[in-house]
């Protein structure tokens, strides 16, 4: 080993498919417990409908969208995805404790794009995530993989269309990451 | 027999407590497969990293042949398993939208949650677009309400779309998977040996 790739510090990553298995295992139990999978971005969409809830609630109320998720009893929030996300992001920080990545904040780009080219390409990259995971009811979690792996049809097409998407305009955004 | 929670086999009240742990459960795989950094996840894109493809594959794959085992073995019944439904225009349009969202933010909601948890400032972002993107969504949403409800093809599974069964279809994508674990294998050797490892953070 030359100095080069040493000074390249490798992360301590598990095998990718040692990974899989232990996901595909997770995913199974959910589905023994809940009767149905993982997902990610409702906990979003409860945060938006919480927030507008408290900042303007007589528009809540007479919404067609938000007012589906709104009940006197309790608030938005306390839904299961809610508390599944919160479990997401301890899960993470426990990882990035144990290996060794849970550092200072700072903003990961490619070198041949600045900070501030990040920071918008991921905002938009969220917006649109935000907008298209409406439409496809889920996103990579609830309907790519959840939808698939219990064999929803719909599940399996989202799974194919958004990766697919992903490499028909992959060569036209390659400066953000290569 | 499960699923346990529709069952009633557990009550209400512990709902939370499982959705806790078992999110606490996919956030730890997650960031220890490597989802935690935007470059890792896009490198299936450009060939230097197919990570994602590894581990999602795989995933699919060991949950699909557990939930047919254990179906066969009586241990869960599959009428009570949530099946997602399919409304085909809007999620043809949805996934589109959300792969160019992949390709832009580098994340997906769920990795961008376990990034924020080590400190990534993009992740931040990211989630703050999907926050954003979700409330123009809901806050326009009387004007395609028609288009968001179009094409309800219900609760329909693959095998009844396209006429082969659950364990044939499962088998077939064992095959595909196999074959595309190999094949990126080498693509992703072709690939690095050209260009300059990048940097973790």
């Amino acid at each position: 080993m030359n100095t080069h790739t040493e000074s390249i510090k490798r992360p301590k990553y598990i095998n990718p498919y040692f990974g899989g298995v232990l996901l595909g295992l997770l995913l199974l139990l959910t589905m023994y417990i809940t009767g149905r999978g993982l997902g990610a971005s409702g906990a979003v969409k409860s945060a938006v409908v919480t927030t507008v809830d408290k900042v303007a609630p007589s528009h809540a109320e007479e919404s067609t969208f938000y007012s589906r998720f709104i009940t006197d009893n309790h608030s938005p929030m306390f839904n299961w995805l809610v508390f599944e996300s919160l479990g997401i992001f301890i899960g993470g920080l426990i990882s990035g404790a144990l290996f060794g990545r849970l550092k200072k904040l700072r903003i990961e780009h490619s070198p041949k794009i600045s900070s501030k080219t990040r920071l918008w390409a991921a905002g938009i990259g969220g917006i649109l995530f935000g907008v298209g995971s409406q439409f496809g009811r889920g996103c990579s979690s609830g309907a790519a993989l959840s939808g698939t792996a219990s064999f929803s049809f719909g599940g399996f097409l989202v799974m194919m269309l958004l990766f697919g998407t992903g490499y028909a305009v992959a060569y036209f955004f390659r400066k953000l990451w290569i | 027999m499960g699923p346990l929670i529709p069952q009633g086999i557990i009550t209400g009240d512990w709902d939370f407590v499982i959705a806790l742990l078992l999110g606490i459960a996919f956030g730890f795989i997650l960031e220890a497969s490597g989802f935690s950094s935007s470059r890792n996840i896009t490198g299936a894109f450009y060939g230097y990293n197919f990570v994602v493809l590894r581990v999602f594959f795989t995933a699919v794959l060991v949950a699909m042949i557990g939930l047919l085992y254990f179906d066969y073995m009586g241990w869960i019944a599959m009428d009570m398993l949530y099946i997602l439904p399919t409304y085909l225009t809007p999620m043809i349009l949805g996934s589109i939208i959300m792969g160019f969202g992949f390709v832009l933010g580098g994340f997906c909601p769920g990795t961008s949650y376990t990034a924020i948890a080590i400190g990534k400032i993009d992740a931040m972002v990211f989630t703050g677009g999907l926050f954003l993107g979700i409330f123009m969504f809901s806050e326009t949403f009387p004007f395609f309400s028609d288009f968001y409800y179009s094409e309800n093809m219900g609760n329909i599974t693959i095998s009844e779309m396209l006429g082969v069964s659950n364990e044939v279809f499962t088998f077939i994508l064992v095959v595909v998977g196999l074959a595309a674990f190999w094949g990126t294998w080498i693509i992703e050797k072709r690939v690095r040996k050209n260009i300059n490892p990048y940097k973790f953070d």
